[in-house]
């Protein structure tokens, strides 16, 4: 099939050179998207995108690739957005990036030096005065005030001089002009006869504006105002003073093993997450062991052939898998609330019992169980019903003629022979609810909290969602520490997938 | 037939259909107290299950009306739940479009056409696609908040990031609609070689129209896939007006605002189509679902 590369498309020769210049065009469009994105910092996601690029002139260009196009934009978009995001999560656990680490090196450099200080004495209101289609400054005073040459105020940089005038200018403009144009007039310096400089200070004063710190050789920077020296601290991404104290921001930079160190090191961190991983591990298996256990029983007796309205059970039965998770999540979020919730409310009536599920870490664990339960096992009943069919009739007639019971009959010969195929799908269960961070999020929050840490840590959470919150929640973004958790799981996760994969390839050589 | 007494048959039925009732009366108390908390008057519990002064006012407000009670005072919508849906239907139709298109021609080269190394990349397609997306997290929000500079379309809070990211859930569908190609007869696809057809044509004419099915199944799983997901959207989404609904709908359980009957009726008004779009396509999805992931 592949010597039908000559053949490919069916155009003339015009058809062909406006496709080699559209692959020409994608291309360079795409390196000159790798090009900006290495300039805005991101220089590893900008080497991916040049690769993808490359690939995509190759691919498309050369017919020797033809079979490759087929495959292209799976892996393309594979590489961009699972595998090099993974990988870069990973790598961010060797940085500091973080909400006091946010910015390159250059930003920080440019936000320190872009700090001002204001010169109180020297601050003046001022108003805007229309001059035909230009602006003049006017800057009052006890007795009268100054009122600068026109300026155009279009964003161009200009310094005019102000002359003082006895009486206040007879109309000025709103308040709100002014606030509109408050980018120019932050260009504008205006020369009072005195010969101090003005700037735009504030909404409402122009006042005489110096830069806290000026730039000396090899990137150290000097305060103005005591003469102290700054010096760029690329180990922690700081700069630091003489005396060690650091300045904000500070940029990103690579720390080594400097998270590892804070798991591992820090009682405060590692206490929690052993028993979060423990319970992580615990939460994935109790999950499966009871969607499984459910999901079968009820495939079971789904099957019985005395059974009627086996369609209506069917569907009810199904209704939890075909409702959006996020909802169903939500509205036991809703019922379990143990201040206001229904099923404390139907329990203090019936059993005069309220459990604490959002404080009492056991009943929150339960809890979590429960919904997960009400949520997996109708996948479970589904798999199961495929599966059970597959077992012959005729095995499970010649145990009941030797007279074994439903019972017994279910566990010596229906099981055996459904465990090997469900094995894969088990597997992948389990390491979908190892990182089942919407139901914890959703409907726990990762709550109550472990007491005693130095990181909100929770005892429903799960390393997914403890990770989630060191970075998006709250305790401010800590995206370096988050990608060293996330190594952790990476390794565990991969030892499953592994074992995934072979019991994938034993499950397949069978059939 | 198997021997049986009658008596014990009997028993045996009555205990099997209490067993099916008691389990699904006990699964179906969730929707069915949401339904009456929709109703009822107020957000908090008021110590009964079936609403004495049943009230419009949650349904109201779910549809985005302000909503006039008895004595006057008129009740404005908490959130856009109509715009929300939009938003994560919008998102989700085109994520499911792009990811239907790309699995299914990566699926056919898969099948069909023979190149070095297509084992082995199959082999690493159904490792990576074990790996959640949770793992990417932190990357893909440090990259689309740097993108962002470049263009706020592939910024932080725009849809289409979204989307872009959700193309990557491709993976697992390459290997159900290859399951699918594999199990057409070769000889159909041989004869169009014969007749000189490239496999793009083959794709084209053959392949395509017999994937119908499998590609309603792929675009169905996607779909709601896509709708159900919170850790990607709730990190790239900022706005309240750009969220999607599984974003959304958090805040209505939020501790210092806390809106149980407005939710209620929103999440029936929200669950309700996708419940049902789900249980229509439920019994080619059990079909897709067991062929794809069986066969390798």
């Amino acid at each position: 099939m592949t010597q039908s590369a000559a053949i490919e498309m069916p155009q003339g020769r015009p058809g062909r050179l406006v496709a080699k210049a559209l692959v020409a065009v994608i291309t360079l469009a795409l390196i000159f998207v790798a090009y900006t994105v290495y300039a805005i910092g991101q220089p590893i996601f900008g080497v991916v995108v040049l690769l993808v690029a490359l690939g995509f002139f190759y691919v498309f260009g050369f017919a020797r690739a033809y079979t490759a196009r087929f495959i292209y934009p799976g892996i393309a978009t594979m590489a961009l957005f699972v595998v090099f995001p993974i990988f870069y999560t990973i790598y961010l656990g060797f940085t500091n990036y973080g909400s006091f680490n946010l910015l390159t090196f250059e930003r920080a450099q440019e936000v320190i030096l872009s700090g001002r200080s204001v010169d109180e004495t020297t601050a003046r209101p001022f108003a805007l005065v229309q001059d035909g289609a230009a602006y003049r400054i006017y800057l009052s005073d006890e007795s009268g005030g100054f009122l600068s040459d026109p300026v155009p105020l279009d964003g161009s940089a200009e310094t005019v001089s102000a002359r003082p005038v006895a009486n206040p200018p007879a109309e000025t403009m709103e308040r709100r002009a002014a606030v509109q144009l408050r980018g120019p007039l932050g260009e504008i310096g205006i020369a009072l006869p005195d010969g101090n400089l003005l700037r735009n200070a504030g909404l409402r004063e122009f006042a005489k504006v110096t830069p806290d710190f000026e730039r000396l050789e090899d990137n150290r920077l000097r305060h103005v105002a005591s003469g102290e020296i700054l010096t760029p601290d690329h180990e922690t991404g700081f700069y630091t003073t003489a005396d060690g104290e650091t300045i904000a921001p500070g940029w990103r930079t690579y720390i080594g093993l400097g998270n590892f160190e804070r798991i591992f090191g820090s009682e405060g961190i590692r206490g929690p997450i052993v028993s979060i991983f423990a319970w992580t591990v615990a939460f994935a298996a109790a999950s499966v062991v009871f969607t499984f256990a459910i999901g079968l029983t009820l495939a079971t007796i789904l099957q019985w052939e005395h059974l009627r309205f086996k369609a209506v059970y069917r569907v009810l039965l199904i209704l939890p898998y075909a409702v959006p998770a996020f909802i169903s999540i939500l509205i036991f979020r809703g019922l379990f609330n143990q201040n206001f919730g229904e099923i404390n409310m139907i329990l203090e009536a019936v059993f005069n019992i309220r459990p604490d599920w959002n404080t009492d870490g056991t009943l929150a664990r339960t809890m979590l169980l429960i919904v997960n339960t009400w949520l997996g096992y109708p996948y479970m009943m589904l798999l199961a019903m495929g599966f059970l069919q597959a077992v012959p009739e005729e095995q499970k007639k010649a145990a009941y003629l030797e007279g074994a019971g439903p019972v017994r009959v279910f566990f010596k010969i229906t099981l055996p022979q459904i465990i090997p195929p469900f094995l894969p799908l088990l597997l992948a269960s389990f390491a979908f609810n190892f990182n089942n961070i919407v139901l914890v999020l959703l409907l726990s929050g990762g709550g109550p909290d472990i007491p005693g840490t130095i990181i909100p840590a929770g005892q429903t959470d799960i390393l997914g969602s403890f990770t989630y919150r060191i970075a998006f929640q709250d305790s401010g973004t800590q995206f370096g520490l988050a990608g060293a958790i996330t190594l952790i799981i990476f390794v565990l996760v991969s030892i499953i997938a592994y074992a995934n994969f072979v019991a994938m390839r034993r499950a397949t050589a069978k059939v | 037939m198997i021997v049986e007494k009658k008596s014990t048959l009997r028993t045996r039925k009555l205990l099997a259909h209490g067993f099916m009732i008691g389990f699904i009366a006990l699964v179906m108390f969730p929707f069915l107290v949401v339904v009456s908390i929709s109703f009822r008057e107020g957000n908090f519990t008021v110590g009964e299950l079936i609403p004495s002064n049943p009230t419009l006012e949650h349904w109201y407000l779910a549809f985005g009306l302000d909503y006039t009670r008895a004595d006057g005072t008129v009740v404005e919508p908490p959130y856009p739940v109509l715009l929300w849906m939009w938003n994560s239907v919008k998102i989700a139709a085109i994520a499911a479009t792009g990811v239907l298109a790309i699995s299914t021609i990566s699926a056919y080269a898969f099948s069909r056409v023979r190149f070095r190394g297509r084992a082995g990349l199959l082999d690493m397609l159904f490792i990576v696609q074990m790996f959640p997306t949770t793992l990417a997290l932190i990357a893909l929000y440090a990259v689309f908040d740097s993108l962002g500079d470049i263009s706020p379309i592939l910024g932080i809070d725009s849809h289409w990031s979204l989307v872009v990211v959700y193309l990557s859930g491709v993976m697992m569908h390459i290997w159900t609609i290859k399951g699918y190609f594999d199990s057409i007869d070769p000889a159909l696809d041989k004869a169009a070689a014969i007749d000189g057809a490239t496999p793009w044509q083959s794709f084209r004419m053959i392949f395509l129209p017999l994937a119908v099915p499998i590609m309603s199944v792929v675009f169905v799983l996607t779909f709601i896939a896509v709708i159900n997901d919170y850790p990607l959207a709730s990190i790239l989404l900022r706005s309240e007006e750009n969220l999607t609904l599984a974003v959304g709908s958090r805040l209505y359980l939020n501790e210092f605002k806390y809106l149980w009957g407005d939710f209620a009726a929103a999440a029936i008004l929200s669950g309700l189509p996708i419940s049902v779009v789900f249980l229509v396509a439920q019994r080619y999805l059990v079909s897709g679902l067991s062929e794809g992931s069986v066969k390798g």
